[in-house]
């Protein structure tokens, strides 16, 4: 079982620094679509997070979490795109 | 040993989830980002998934972890799709290295109405 924590915490740990990394660019992104990618990796990234709790947990209602965040995180990122392109015409 | 295979996956999920945020920063161009971004994360995603079925092999677990699988795997393509359309039709500004540039060359973002 020390195997299975260990590598737990070190995927959480990854998957923080990921996000951290993912947000330098949404602060710098030179254009809109650079930051709205870096959202939906950022909603990406959610999902992995809330997928390595309920495995450290065993909960399953943040298995249902992770697939609301999902398809917000899908919605928003559409809705996003339909807006740039609303903008540009 | 399960343990051992589930773990490794995890850490190899994380892992890929780092570099398409690594992608995503150091890339230079909207669409080269979008591409880094979108396949490697839907691998660890998938590859995280995986790893917490094997772990928690019960009905409810994998049938979740399938749901959300199968889920990512759908909207993701979709997403990056809509997000690069409207990169390339907004004429965004590519690489200095790129070779071929299908977009008409008077008044980028002019092939046709957005619909």
């Amino acid at each position: 079982m020390p195997v299975t924590i260990a590598s737990l915490a070190l995927a959480l740990a990854i998957l923080a620094v990921a996000a951290g990394v993912t947000f330098i660019r949404l602060v710098k992104g030179p254009t809109l679509p650079d930051r709205v990618i870096a959202i939906d990796l950022i909603g990406v990234l959610m999902v992995c997070i809330l997928v390595v709790t309920a495995a450290a947990t065993a909960q399953q209602a943040l298995l249902d979490v992770a697939m609301v965040v999902a398809l917000i995180s899908f919605v928003g990122t559409v809705a996003y795109a339909r807006y740039i392109e609303r903008s540009q015409s | 040993m399960i343990e051992w295979f589930s773990s490794g996956l995890f850490v190899a999920g994380a892992t890929l989830a780092l570099l398409a945020s690594i992608g995503v920063l150091r890339m230079p161009d909207v669409l080269t980002r979008m591409q880094a971004s979108t396949k490697a994360s839907t691998l660890g995603l998938g590859s995280l998934l995986l790893g917490l079925a094997i772990r928690h092999p019960e009905l409810s677990f994998v049938i979740r972890a399938a749901s959300i699988s199968a889920f990512m795997l759908l909207t993701t393509a979709v997403s990056a799709h809509v997000i690069a359309r409207a990169a390339a039709r907004g004429g965004a500004p590519l690489w200095e290295g790129t070779i071929v540039d299908d977009r008409p060359p008077t008044g980028r973002g002019a092939d046709g109405p957005p619909s």
